[in-house]
């Protein structure tokens, strides 16, 4: 038995997004016909970056409990001013009182993050939508993506990797300097130096996976076997590379539980585990 | 052992259409694509479903299955619970032509346009040599069976039929990366890849390579790339003043 398939009148609908009307698709209503919880990824994602960002902004602007000998904050590090806490690092000059010092610096590890290939893909799917999930169809009418203002601006992503490897130098030499203790004498470990090690390398590992740094070594030569050293710096950030979702996140919430970790020392709710 | 599945499918051309519900006998070992054959030839003798080789490697059968879009003969009928309905609809990108069969024209006018391989003379011998390293990362690229999974995916011609007059898909701009990247080839075509086939569109969201049957990591490897690469041609004034001043030859 054969039965012929029904067939509907007029209909010219869209492959929805709303983009206009799309000739000749198939006629499908549904904005998805996926059937798993496709939602659970971007809604997880707004969780934790809308989390991450209230206490990392509440932290820049308290503009104190970021110093507990010898251990500095990551969001205050390098600390420029002559307002700084501590002794940590060359003192440039003196801003008004008001202005706490977290907010000369974190322009720069803000703009790695928000220029970063996997959080655009973070940020494009769970806040703006576009898409939400693969196949779920998002809700602007029009959709230029990252070919004008301000989007473009996208493209400036290496030199925020620049500026990124600069901030690994400093925080891993505040990490050493943490290895002297409250008057200064050399010799001296506790968990804040460790929390400070570990911070850094995290974000040392997240800089160095990142698709700029991949093209930068060696992405960009169309000859490997002219640049031996080159193809082998490229083969390990690659590796490094397909990785570079996990240490986004990772080293997102090893600087924020650094932060928090000094934060206690400051505020004396703890004291520093120390080794010798 | 065999069960009695649910199956929803497109059934429609141009003019409209609908989900039809069907009852048919699911066999173990199955695939998708069995399915449908068994609709067709006891129930439905009039469906109509693209295919050819049953091995995922002609590219014929893309469909959307419980709306993501996957090859109907490489998606085991093992991956759903028996009771689950199953729905089968065609690519929603590109004009239906009846039931789950569409009409994907638009990825061969692209195709066509993207500018030739143009390898540099051979050498004294006659031969054209290259490294096995160089050649590396384009050859992952040919590894794609032109299923047009990905340009069904991609947000920005799924959902926006007018981009496409401005946007090839991301199947092209690993085509394009593929040549860019090939210790042969001879043509730039870091500014045709931004000005003419739209690269600036893709936001790598990477739904692409979510779908690809081949596993080819489409914005990893080459979209990003590409990205850089034009980033070097347009967007970075380091990169410009040394080419300018000949420090920076290409490859
Ligand atoms: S990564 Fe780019 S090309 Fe691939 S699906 Fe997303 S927007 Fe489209
Ligand atoms: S890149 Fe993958 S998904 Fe896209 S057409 Fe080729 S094989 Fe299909
Ligand atoms: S830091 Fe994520 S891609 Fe550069
Ligand atoms: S029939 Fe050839 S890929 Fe499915």
């Amino acid at each position: 038995m054969t039965a012929t398939a029904p067939r509907g009148t007029g209909g010219v609908i869209p492959g929805r997004g709303d983009g206009g009307p799309a000739p000749r698709r198939a006629a499908i209503p549904e904005r998805t016909l996926r059937t798993d919880r496709w939602w659970v990824q971007p809604l997880v994602t707004v969780v934790v970056l809308v989390l991450f960002i209230a206490y990392s902004t509440f932290r820049a602007f308290q503009n104190a409990h970021y110093y507990a000998t010898p251990y500095i904050s990551p969001f205050y590090s390098p600390c420029i001013t002559t307002r700084c806490e501590g002794d940590s690092f060359p003192e440039f000059f003196t801003g008004p009182s008001w202005i706490s010092p977290a907010i000369y610096i974190l322009v720069l590890p803000l703009g790695i993050r928000l220029t970063c290939y996997y959080y655009r893909k973070a940020y494009y799917r769970s806040f703006w939508l576009s898409p939400p999930a693969c196949a779920v169809a998002e809700p602007h009418r029009r959709y230029t993506g990252e070919t004008r203002l301000p989007l473009v601006g996208q493209n400036i992503h290496r030199y925020f990797l620049y500026a990124a490897l600069v901030f690994n130098v400093i925080l891993f030499y505040e990490a050493f300097r943490s290895f002297r203790d409250e008057t200064g004498e050399w010799g001296h470990m506790g968990l804040g130096t460790l929390i400070l090690l570990a911070n850094a390398v995290l974000l040392f590992m997240y800089s160095i996976s990142c698709h700029s740094c991949r093209h930068i070594v060696g992405g960009r030569l169309n000859h490997f076997s002219a640049h031996p050293l080159r193809y082998k710096a490229w083969t390990w950030v690659s590796k490094q590379n397909a990785r570079h979702m996990q240490y986004a996140w990772i080293s997102l919430f090893g600087v924020a539980f650094a932060d928090f970790y000094v934060f206690l020392l400051a505020t004396g709710t703890i004291t520093d585990l120390r080794f010798f | 052992m065999s069960y009695d599945a649910t199956f929803r499918v497109w059934r429609g051309d141009a003019d409209g259409g609908g989900l039809q519900t069907f009852t048919v006998a699911v066999n173990e070992g199955e695939v998708v694509l069995d399915v449908i054959h068994r609709l067709q030839s006891t129930q439905a003798g009039d469906l109509a479903v693209r295919w050819n080789c049953k091995a995922g490697k002609c590219g014929s059968c893309s469909a959307e299955i419980n709306g993501r879009p996957r090859l109907l003969c490489m998606t085991r009928m093992s991956t759903f619970g028996e009771a689950e309905t199953v729905t089968v609809t065609p690519l929603r990108t590109f004009p239906v032509i009846r039931d789950l069969v569409t009409d994907v024209s638009f990825n061969y006018e692209q195709a066509a346009r993207i500018p030739a391989f143009t390898p540099k003379p051979r050498e004294a011998d006659g031969n054209h040599r290259m490294q096995q390293v160089d050649v590396e990362r384009s050859q992952e690229f040919r590894k794609c069976i032109e299923c047009w999974l990905c340009q069904d995916t991609c947000h920005v011609l799924r959902d926006h039929e007018e981009n496409k007059a401005a946007f090839s898909g991301p199947r092209f701009l690993i085509r394009l990366a593929e040549l860019d990247m090939h210790p042969l080839d001879t043509v730039d075509r870091r500014d045709a890849a931004q000005d003419d086939f739209g690269l600036g569109y893709c936001n790598i969201t990477k739904c692409c390579s979510e779908v690809c049957p081949e596993g080819i990591h489409l914005t990893d490897n080459g979209i990003i790339p590409l990205k850089e690469r034009v980033v070097d041609r347009r967007f970075d004034p380091l990169t410009w003043l040394g080419s300018k001043i000949g420090r920076r030859p290409k490859g």
